[in-house]
C-alpha cells in the first residue's frame, strides 16, 4: 500500500509539472537564501576573530598627532623618530619595539612592475605582528643600523613579480633603489577591512628614511606588551614617557595617540556582528518569502486538488490513501528544494567568500534549520488543505469551485 | 427472506436552509433487488442525480434511511463507506470527472490500486474494460486529447473496470450518438444478464430506457411512477 502511494504521488508530481516546479522553487529560494547569507555573515566574522587571534600579546600602536574628527586644530604635532622607539624599547613592561615608515612605490623586477605599500621597520615587526617568514630570513641588526638594500616581499607582491620563479637572492628596484630580496611573508589574507594585507614589501627603516624618503621620521611605533601586562597599564606607562619626551605641560592634551589594537578589532568584531545579524534578518526575510510561496502555490492548488481527491474518494480510495499520497508528494517536493537550495545556497555562499576573500565557514545548524523550516512549510501547506478535503463527502469534494 | 441490495425509506436530501432551502428528494422509499436494470427518468432537476449520488455513498440523506445489502448506510463512518465504494459500486458520473493530465488506462486504472489490485493484473484488467467500450489504441490518450463520447466511455470502463455489485451509471449515454448509446446498453445489458451485476441508470431517452427491465420516474423530488418496462407504452 505504501508503495502504491509513493507511485501515485510520483504520478501526480510528474504529471503537474509547473506546479512542482513552483513548489520546489519556492523552497529552493527560501533555503539557499538563508545558508548563502548566514554562511557568508559567519565567514566574516571568521575573519574578524582570527585577525583578532593573530594579534597574541597585547599591541598598542602609537602614533603623532590626535585621534579626533574635524580639521586639525592649530600646527602639525610633531613626528617622532627612532630615538622615540629606542626609548618605549627600554621601558621594562614592553616585549618588543617596532617603528614604522611607511610609503607607496613602484616596485619593479625585469618587466614586472607593480605599485604597493613599502613599509620601512625592524627586524622585530614580524614578532609584534606574529608574521612568519615563508622563506629566506629576517633583517640583520647590521642591515638595520646601516639602512641596507634589502627587502622582504609580502606573497602578492612575490607572486605579481615572481610567478613561480624563487625570489631570494633577486634584485628587485623600488622607486629606483635596487634591494636583494633576502626573505618572503607568508600568506596572511584580507585584513579587517577585506585590504590585501600581503600586497606589500618590507625594507630597513634607515634604508626608508635616508634612500626613499630623505627625512628622519618615524610614522608609527607598534608595542608589543609583555604577556602579564595590562593594556591598561601599558597604555598609561607609554602615554606618561611620551608626554614627557615631548615635553608636554600637565593640564595640556596629547599630541599623539595611543590604541589597542585589540580595542580596535574587538570593535570590528561588534560591527561585524552586527552585520552578521542584518544578513540573518534578510535571511530570515527570504525566509518567509520562500515559505508564503510554496503556501501559495499550495493553496492555490487546492481548488484542482479538491476535485481530484473527490473523484478519488468516489472511486473508493479511504481518506488515509488520498493523505498518504498527498504527504508524499509535500515531502518529496519540499526535500526536492531543500537538496537543491542547499548546493544552491553552499555554491552561492563559496563564491562569495572568494569574492569578498574571507573564510568559507559552512554551519550545518543553519543548513538543517533553513531546510527543516522549508520542508515544513512545504509538508504543513500540502498535507493540511489536502486532509480538510479527504474528510468531506466525496461530492462535495466533487463540487469544490 | 434476504434484505434487497438496495432501499430507500423515507429518504429527503435538502439543500440550503430557510429561505434558500431547495428539497432535492422528498420522502422517498423504493427497494432494488440484486440483479435489477433499472432506468431512472424525470425532468431536469427532479433529484435523479441526487438519489444516485445517495445510492453511490458519495452523499448522505439529510432524513430517512438509505440501506445497502440491509445495513444502514448513515450509521457507518467514513473507511467503511469508502470501502464499499471500492469494492461493490462503480459510478459513471453525469459530468464524467476523469483525472486530468492521467491516461485514459491511468483513469481506468485507479480504482484497481485502491483495490490492492497488483500492476500487471491491473493493467491487463483496465485494458480489457477500454476494449469493452471501444477504446482500444486511446489508452494512453489524457481526456483532453478525447472527445466527449471518448471521455463518457472512459468513465464507463473505469466503472466496470473493478468488478462492482452495482453500476450507477449517470447519464451514461448522453455525449454519444445512438448507434454508441446502442452498443453502451448491449454491454450493460451484458453484464447484467451474464454477470448479474445490478445495474441503476438514469437516462432522458426512451430508447436507452428501453434496454432496463424497471422504469423510475422522479418528479419534483418525488418518485411519482415505478413500473416494469413492459408495462409501460
Ligand atoms: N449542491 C447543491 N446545492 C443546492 N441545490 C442543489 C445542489 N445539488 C442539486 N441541487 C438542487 O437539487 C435539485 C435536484 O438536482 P439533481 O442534480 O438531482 O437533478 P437531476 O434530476 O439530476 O437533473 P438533470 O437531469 O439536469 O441532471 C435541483 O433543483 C438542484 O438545483
Ligand atoms: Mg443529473
Amino acid at each position: 500500500m505504501l508503495w502504491d502511494a509513493l507511485r501515485l504521488a510520483f504520478v501526480a508530481i510528474i504529471r503537474n509539472k509547473l506546479r512542482s516546479f513552483l513548489t520546489v522553487l519556492g523552497v529552493v529560494i527560501g533555503v539557499a537564501a538563508v545558508i548563502a547569507m548566514v554562511t557568508v555573515g559567519e565567514g566574516s566574522s571568521a575573519q574578524v576573530q582570527a585577525s583578532v587571534e593573530r594579534l597574541g600579546t597585547n599591541v598598542l600602536v602609537v602614533r603623532p598627532g590626535r585621534v579626533r574628527m574635524g580639521p586639525p586644530l592649530g600646527e602639525p604635532a610633531p613626528r617622532f623618530d627612532l630615538k622615540d622607539a629606542a626609548a618605549l624599547a627600554e621601558l621594562p613592561i614592553v616585549a618588543h619595539v617596532a617603528p614604522q615608515s611607511n610609503g607607496s612605490y613602484p616596485v619593479v623586477e625585469g618587466n614586472a612592475n607593480t605599485s604597493t605599500q613599502v613599509s620601512g621597520t625592524t627586524a622585530e615587526y614580524l614578532i609584534v605582528q606574529n608574521w612568519p617568514l615563508g622563506m629566506g630570513r629576517n633583517f640583520e641588526r647590521s642591515e638595520e643600523i646601516s639602512g641596507a638594500s634589502v627587502c622582504i616581499l609580502g606573497q602578492t607582491v612575490r607572486a605579481t613579480l615572481f610567478g613561480a620563479g624563487d625570489p631570494i637572492g633577486a634584485t628587485v628596484r623600488v622607486r629606483g633603489l635596487s634591494c636583494e630580496v633576502i626573505g618572503v611573508l607568508t600568506a596572511r589574507g584580507a585584513g579587517s577591512f577585506g585590504q590585501d594585507q600581503d600586497d606589500l614589501v618590507l625594507i630597513p627603516i634607515k634604508t626608508m628614511q635616508r634612500r626613499l624618503k630623505g627625512d628622519n621620521e618615524v610614522g608609527s611605533i607598534s608595542v608589543a606588551l609583555l604577556k602579564s601586562v595590562e593594556s591598561a597599564t601599558g597604555i598609561r606607562t607609554v602615554q606618561a614617557l611620551m608626554r614627557d619626551r615631548r615635553q608636554i605641560e600637565i593640564g595640556e592634551g596629547d599630541n599623539f595617540s595611543v590604541t589597542d589594537m585589540r580595542d580596535f578589532n574587538t570593535l570590528l568584531s561588534g560591527v561585524n556582528s552586527v552585520m552578521a545579524g542584518l544578513l540573518s534578518a534578510v535571511a530570515a526575510v527570504s525566509l518567509l518569502v520562500g515559505g508564503i510561496g510554496i503556501m501559495n502555490i499550495m493553496l492555490v492548488s487546492v481548488t484542482e486538488r479538491t476535485r481530484e481527491i473527490g473523484i478519488r474518494l468516489a472511486v473508493g480510495a479511504s481518506e488515509g490513501q488520498v493523505l498518504a499520497q498527498f504527504l508524499i508528494e509535500a515531502v518529496v517536493l519540499s526535500v526536492l528544494g531543500g537538496v537543491i537550495g542547499i548546493a544552491l545556497g553552499l555554491a552561492l555562499a563559496w563564491g562569495g567568500s572568494i569574492f569578498l576573500a574571507i573564510p568559507f565557514a559552512p554551519s550545518a545548524l543553519v543548513v538543517a534549520m533553513a531546510f527543516g523550516f522549508s520542508a515544513l512549510v512545504g509538508v504543513v501547506f500540502g498535507y493540511f488543505p489536502a486532509r480538510r478535503a479527504a474528510r468531506m463527502d466525496p461530492i462535495e469534494a466533487l463540487r469544490h469551485q | 427472506m434476504a434484505a434487497p441490495l438496495i432501499a430507500f425509506r423515507n429518504v429527503s436530501r435538502v439543500y440550503g436552509s430557510g429561505e434558500a432551502e431547495v428539497r432535492a428528494l422528498a420522502d422517498v422509499s423504493f427497494q432494488i433487488a440484486a440483479g435489477e436494470f433499472v432506468a431512472i427518468m424525470g425532468p431536469s432537476g427532479s433529484g435523479k442525480s441526487t438519489a444516485m449520488n445517495i445510492i453511490g455513498c458519495l452523499d448522505r440523506p439529510t432524513f430517512g434511511e438509505y440501506l445497502f445489502k440491509g445495513i444502514a448506510v448513515q450509521g457507518l463512518g467514513q473507511d467503511a463507506r469508502a470501502l464499499l465504494r471500492r469494492h461493490a459500486l462503480g459510478f459513471v458520473f453525469q459530468g464524467f470527472n476523469l483525472l486530468p493530465r492521467q491516461s485514459a488506462l491511468e483513469n481506468v486504472e485507479l480504482p484497481l490500486i485502491y483495490k490492492g489490485m497488483p500492476g500487471p493484473e491491473r493493467r491487463a484488467r483496465a485494458r480489457e474494460a477500454l476494449r469493452k467500450v471501444g477504446l482500444e489504441g486511446r489508452e494512453g490518450h489524457d481526456p483532453s486529447q478525447l472527445s466527449g463520447g471518448q471521455q463518457q466511455r472512459v468513465a464507463i470502463a473505469r466503472a466496470l473496470a473493478g468488478q462492482p455489485t452495482v453500476i450507477l451509471a449517470d447519464e451514461p449515454t448522453g455525449n454519444l450518438d445512438s448507434a454508441r448509446g446502442q452498443e453502451i446498453m448491449q454491454l450493460l445489458q451484458a453484464l447484467n444478464r451474464q454477470e448479474g451485476i445490478t445495474i441503476v441508470m438514469v437516462t432522458h431517452e426512451d430508447d436507452i430506457a428501453r434496454h432496463a427491465k424497471r422504469l423510475m420516474v422522479f418528479t419534483d423530488g418525488r418518485l411519482t411512477r415505478d413500473t416494469a418496462v413492459g408495462e409501460r407504452v
